[in-house]
């Protein structure tokens, strides 16, 4: 009973307060880190260093009023943010945070496969968002959404196919231990598949430079213009919680997990003495720091030149992948 | 508006309304966009939202007062705006502007030209998604808001001309102060071309993106970077001197392509010309007095002339008749270069994805301030 039922409840509650925790103070990092990039302070007025702007942001979002425009699908409108923000949650469910049970809800023998069919409910959220808001700017915005998501949906999921084919195995926890048994990161071992998934992650988080459904110079803020208050603050919170999500992913499969650098070298056994969600979340940060990196320097692609890169390029290389780490598992 | 245009209206088309509230069209600009899927098929550009008669009420102020009307044309380049009245009336008038006076104009014009091309790159490369650049280039502007100040006590409508020449000669060691900006600036160029002139995503959005043949941009009567981008020489500068631009030596950069990367690349080098100019007005300022001799009244016989100058956005010209009798001008008229530029808006959009409509808007650099006036 405490086994099956409490623990896991435990963690599930403790999880989902992280992660929305974690996901407004990633809004204030954000806002720092690209402040820092452009020479200013970024928010300074509330609490020391503006710490407490992570937390005045949701107040102010929940406070606010929140309209639903006359001629949306109440519904629909309604629903599309719930839609997109349960996915990004779900998939926590799989990811090991640490090497020890404590740190995963669940380890499921098809995890990898989990996360990629429980993301891409979230594109649902998306669309209905433009549909149901009955307005122009938001239903070009989720056209360009579902190209986008689905296109790069593709390009994703046939590069994992390549790391699935080196670790044996669907099983978040699994890969971990495949590296660990290997004694290499699969970064090393599939620095292509590491590219394309990283460069994919940020297409399907709509980040920048592929920020194209929210586009805020054309489409006015694109899909959620229409939506206000707490409910505009659930697609902001998906938006983030995808960023953690994608960034724990890279990690797992690329970045060894919870792992040391070089699990194999015994000569740097003393690093094990730093606990393994130590490293799982600096790894993570590392990316999360790398998204908002690129979102400060780069211009934001076209949608045509977007959908380009991702049919003609990305999708050729991810099978070239397989057909290569198909051999080479054959082979050696 | 655009359904109109068309008699039988097609429901595959997607219209849509770009401004005048939209963050992108710079101000309020207003675009009616007809769209296939993403494409644009057919623009109708609305101005107006505004107008302020800036015309009109010139014709009933002072001469000495219209001055301050033209700072809120293209009010991002008040400057210029003062330089190219106060030049026509000079004209007009015949007034011999002292050399230090017209030394201090072309400084404070190009001036003007570095903070109003710093405002284009921000906000142009903000529209492309770039946001960093946007930043780096206020913080140069800000310096260049700062040095007006002190010269003149304002930060945007500067009202900092006279007829005749200048209100007040530049505060003691102003001339420094601008020196170490230009070597300041002269460092910061680099870092807007590292984070855009050769960035893949950079050229992919601006490279081919609104071509203009040099034919067509004389024929739309495009001015400024614009037709030079297309290859066409053309600045008042060089052709018709004024101020102090003949004593000078400087480079009129031309594009090949007549595309958004080329117009690009042109302000991107009239930032180095302007500091060129800058350094040569500051190390051979002449001495002497900044205020020409001028009638206490300020009524010029009856006649009418036209003058232009170079604004940082084109070819800035104003047209003034004065019958000789009243203290006003008779007819007050301005050939803004943003409205003429904008006449370019609907051949360079139409064709394009909706994305580039707001790359094209920034390229051509309207105020629309001065578009309406």
């Amino acid at each position: 009973m405490i086994e099956t039922i409490v623990i896991p409840l435990l963690k599930i509650a403790v999880l989902l307060n992280a992660v929305l925790v974690s996901v407004t103070f990633m809004t204030l990092l954000e806002r720092k880190v690209i402040a820092w990039a452009q020479s200013r302070l970024g928010p300074m007025r509330v609490g020391p260093y503006g710490v407490l702007q992570a937390i005045a942001d949701p107040i102010k979002l929940i406070l606010k009023e929140d309209i639903t425009p006359v001629k949306a699908d109440r519904m629909m409108f309604t629903l599309a943010p719930i839609i997109s923000l349960v996915p990004a949650l779900v998939v926590f469910a799989v990811v090991p945070f640490g090497g020890d049970e404590l740190f995963y809800i669940t380890d499921i023998n098809v995890g990898l496969l989990f996360i990629i069919s429980v993301t891409s409910i979230g594109v649902y959220g998306i669309i209905l968002a433009g549909w149901a808001s009955n307005s122009k700017y938001p239903l070009l915005a989720s056209l360009r959404a579902s190209a986008q998501l689905i296109s790069y949906e593709i390009a994703v999921t046939m590069t994992l196919v390549s790391v699935i084919l080196t670790a044996g195995t669907l099983s978040m926890v699994g890969i971990v231990q495949a590296q660990q048994d290997s004694g290499l990161w699969y970064g090393f071992v599939q620095p292509v598949a590491f590219v394309l998934v990283l460069i994919g992650g940020l297409a399907e988080t709509n980040r920048a430079p592929f920020d194209m459904p929210e586009a805020e110079q054309e489409l006015t803020g694109g899909f959620h213009t229409e939506y206000s208050g707490m409910r505009f603050a659930l697609f902001f919170l998906a938006e983030y919680a995808n960023m953690i999500v994608i960034s724990a992913v890279v990690t797992v499969l690329f970045w060894g997990g919870w792992l040391r650098p070089f699990p194999s070298i015994d000569a740097l056994a003393f690093l094990d003495l730093i606990p393994s969600w130590i490293w799982f979340f600096g790894k993570m940060f590392v990316f999360l720091y790398l998204f908002i990196w690129i979102r400060a320097t780069l211009p934001r692609y076209r949608y045509d030149q977007l959908m380009r890169l991702g049919w003609k390029v990305l999708i050729p290389i991810a099978i070239g992948n397989i057909v290569v780490t198909g051999i080479a598992k054959v082979v050696l | 508006m655009a359904t109109e245009a068309s008699p039988i209206f097609d429901t595959d088309e997607l219209v849509i309304n770009m401004g005048p509230q939209h963050p992108s069209t710079h101000g309020v600009l207003r675009i009616v966009l007809k769209l296939d899927g993403e494409r644009v098929i057919d623009a109708d550009v609305v101005i107006g939202y505004i107008h302020r008669g800036i015309e009109k009420l010139s014709e009933n102020r002072d001469w000495t007062q219209i001055i301050l009307l033209t700072d809120r044309m293209d009010y991002v380049a008040a400057a210029t705006n003062n330089l190219g009245y106060c030049e026509t009336v000079e004209k007009l008038m015949e007034i011999e502007v002292p050399r230090r006076a017209r030394y201090i104009r072309t400084v404070l014009a190009e001036l003007q030209r570095i903070a109003s091309h710093c405002l284009w790159l921000g906000t142009h490369a903000m529209d492309i998604g770039a946001m960093t650049v946007f930043l780096y280039a206020f913080r140069e502007r800000e310096l260049i808001l700062d040095l007006f100040e002190d010269y003149c006590g304002a930060r945007l409508t500067y009202n900092s001309m006279r007829i005749g020449g200048l209100p007040l000669d530049i505060p003691t060691g102003w001339d420094n102060k601008v020196r170490a900006f230009c070597d300041l600036m002269e460092s910061k160029i680099p870092e807007y071309e590292e984070l855009l002139t050769n960035n893949r995503i950079w050229l992919e959005r601006t490279r081919g993106v609104g071509v203009i043949s040099g034919e067509d941009a004389v024929g739309l009567g495009l001015c400024g970077p614009p037709l030079r981008g297309s290859g066409v020489y053309r600045d008042v500068r060089k052709d018709e001197p004024y101020a102090a631009y003949d004593e000078f030596e400087f480079d009129v950069p031309l594009g090949t392509n007549g595309d958004t990367y080329d117009r690009y690349l042109i302000r991107l080098e009239e930032f180095k010309q302007s500091i060129r100019i800058i350094r040569q007005g500051l190390d051979g300022m002449p001495e002497g007095p900044v205020m020409g001799k001028v009638p206490r009244l300020i009524k010029p016989k009856a006649g009418e002339t036209y003058h232009a100058i170079e604004s940082p956005k084109g070819e800035l010209g104003y047209f003034i008749v004065s019958d000789g009798r009243a203290t006003n001008p008779y007819r007050f008229r301005v050939r803004p270069p943003s409205f003429c530029n904008l006449q370019g808006l609907r051949p360079l959009i139409v064709g394009h994805l909706v994305a580039d409509v707001v790359t094209l808007i920034g390229t051509i650099d309207v105020v629309l301030g001065e578009v309406d006036r």
